[in-house]
């Protein structure tokens, strides 16, 4: 009678990081402490089936077995022993995984069939169970926690301790003004708490937000005080260096964004709530991440929830050279939009137009309404200027339009009236993009899109501006001088 | 076709789980966003081919025919025949696998269907968060977690 032996268990690590070590029919030596050496006999490659893997354990038994399967769909693996010394006779095991949506973790299934010599069925039922399968679970798993399957990443990141503080280089602020207010500082970041991930930031995004935080527009946001000064930023991308209790899917050394409501995030080390960490796909390098993030998902809620923008749609963004900018010029052109842009140099003139501005105005003092009223007026604005453009914007809207109100660089918008808006019949918002990724699955959700566009093309890769980490006060010196072009980016 | 899938783990063991969402007339009993059911024609709940009946807690009309039932599996697969969520050749399954460590269960439900386009999205996160999820969430608060 044929013996079946059948465990499971729950890994906790995204699928795709445990198969691409199951899928190797070669692995085992790297992770099964019970394999003291794998090796594929011939030339076959180690995920063509067929191909025969020889086994020598550490007890010193030695066993061949071939592969009779692989499914990369179905995350399946199928082998049979073709010789061994251990009386396994008839032996046909099949390895499949599934993913825990509910926590990126993945559920390992791993049963066999076999026949044993007489007498010798326990015996040899559990020395599968428990000897093959069971200790494969733990080794695995310690395996992956190492960082063992990352090379030199993981083996960097398990040189720091978990639950140790980790020294870390920081902006503070201590006290709001203008960019030399921006300091950078020797510190600790603390291991991470329940429900929390430590990053090893490598890229920072800076965002106008910073400067209004810097100057002390939004104190609630980030308060100031004696002894406690405040760091800004809101995005970063780099490495998972440890987690804290209850988090699943994230292990050290795999590569992630972070963005999230409280500031922070100019610093080299912290950590965060895991409801703000995305993985980052292979193809989008950590500077590009931190450069597009937040201003990719901003164009994505604008685009497709605050005002859906359609083939004919005329839409005028303020600041087309810049980071927002230039993402919404593209992305919306590829809608079919017709984008009207503002800048202020005809050199971003140049650069808007190449990323799919129609038509560009170059105004240094906020004036373009007759000009977009010449084109028929906009159905929709995204407007990061404030309240010295209040009444030109107002004028360049058309009947039904829609004021979308992302910024306020001139200072804050005088108060608009009801009554204001029924003249055009229009409507105004004044949204927070952090709203529209309030829930992790919204923002994983909201982020491969931004990462889907820019891998096809609808947004272009973006432009660049990098400073030090420690060189904050000169980006948002660039910032505020209108002199740059694209996203700026710190480095840490 | 649209495919959803949602899975999670329960700390209990396949049996009991199996035990709480086996009756196909059972939903208000364990999902929280079920008001009411009954099966029509007085069949039995277990008959393969049976429709029930129920409402949603936002008040929306939903009939459903059991197509198949496991307890070896532990598996339940049925179709909807009438509802107000715009899908089509809507079918559905809910199946439990055994985790021997620690004698939890994994928990899968999965569907696919047709819908209009550009609604995908909608009902992509309607179904897997608001229906699948959250019958899993709940579970999980009436076994405990883990």
């Amino acid at each position: 009678m044929l013996q079946r032996v059948v465990r499971s268990t729950v890994i906790d690590a995204p699928i795709d990081r445990v198969w691409a070590v199951i899928r190797d029919f070669n692995s085992h030596d790297r992770w099964h402490e019970v394999v003291e050496r794998s090796r594929i006999e011939g030339t076959d490659r180690s995920d063509q089936v067929g191909c025969v893997r020889a086994f020598t354990l550490k007890d010193g038994h030695f066993i061949r077995e071939q592969l009779i399967a692989l499914d990369e769909r179905e995350h399946r693996s199928t082998y049979c022993i073709v010789e061994a010394t251990v009386p396994l006779r008839r032996y046909v095991a099949t390895v499949t995984l599934k993913p825990v949506t509910d926590g990126n973790r993945t559920f390992w299934h791993w049963e066999s069939t076999f026949a044993t010599p007489p007498g010798q069925e326990r015996e040899l039922r559990e020395m599968v169970a428990a000897g093959v399968y069971e200790a494969g679970f733990e080794n695995l798993r310690r395996f992956l926690q190492r960082g063992g399957d990352h090379g030199a990443a993981g083996a960097a990141a398990g040189s720091f301790p978990a639950a140790l503080p980790v020294p870390c280089r920081r902006i503070c602020v201590r006290a709001y003004g203008e960019p030399a207010v921006l300091v950078p500082e020797n510190g600790e970041a603390p291991p991470p708490g329940p429900g929390e991930v430590r990053l090893r930031q490598r890229a920072i995004g800076v965002n106008y937000l910073d400067v209004y935080l810097r100057r002390g527009r939004m104190p609630a946001m980030m308060p100031v005080e004696a002894g406690r000064p405040g760091t800004p930023g809101m995005e970063a991308a780099g490495t998972v260096l440890d987690v804290g209790e209850g988090v699943h899917g994230l292990l050290p050394g795999d590569r992630v964004a972070a963005i999230g409501p409280v500031p922070g995030a100019y610093a080299s080390v912290r950590s965060v709530p895991v409801a703000w960490v995305l993985p980052l796909p292979p193809e989008v390098d950590d500077d590009v991440a931190a450069a597009l993030l937040l201003k990719g998902l901003t164009a994505d809620c604008l685009l497709h929830d605050l005002a859906p923008v359609r083939a004919g749609t005329r839409l005028l963004v303020h600041a087309a050279a810049g980071g927002v900018g230039l993402v919404l010029c593209a992305w919306a052109s590829s809608l079919g939009a017709t984008v009207i842009g503002t800048v202020s140099s005809e050199e971003k003139a140049r650069l808007a137009r190449a990323h799919g501005c129609e038509h560009v105005i170059v105004t240094r003092d906020h004036r373009f309404a007759d000009a977009v009223q010449r084109l028929g007026g906009a159905d929709v604005i995204v407007d990061g200027l404030g309240d010295a453009a209040r009444d030109e914007n107002f004028a360049a809207l058309a009947r039904r339009g829609h004021w979308i109100s992302l910024g306020q660089a001139t200072g804050p918008l005088a108060a608009l009236s009801p009554d204001q808006l029924v003249a055009k019949s229009a409507t105004f918002s004044r949204p927070v993009v952090f709203d529209y990724v309030a829930s992790r699955p919204e923002l994983l959700r909201r982020a491969a899109r931004v990462w889907s566009a820019l891998a096809d093309g609808r947004i272009r890769r973006p432009v660049i501006e990098r400073h030090a980490l420690d060189a904050a006060a000169e980006a948002h010196a660039r910032l505020e001088s209108r002199a740059t072009t694209g996203s700026l980016v710190l480095l840490a | 076709m649209i495919r959803v899938y949602v899975s999670s783990v329960i700390d209990a063991s396949a049996d009991t789980v199996w035990a709480r969402i086996r009756d196909f007339n059972g939903l208000p009993l364990w999902h929280p966003a079920i008001a009411d059911s009954r099966i029509e024609n007085q069949e039995p709940a277990d008959r393969v081919g049976c429709i029930r009946h129920f409402h949603t807690r936002d008040g929306g009309m939903i009939r459903e025919r059991l197509l198949a039932l496991s307890d070896y599996d532990y598996a339940c697969t049925y179709e909807i025949l009438e509802s107000p969520m715009g899908v089509a050749q809507y079918v559905a399954t809910l199946k439990l696998t055994p985790i021997t460590d620690g004698g939890r269960t994994f928990a899968e439900w999965s569907a696919e269907f047709e819908c209009a386009e550009g609604r995908e999205g909608e009902l992509t996160e309607g179904i897997g968060g608001g229906v699948f999820q959250a019958g899993f969430d709940a579970l999980k608060r009436h076994f405990g977690r883990r």
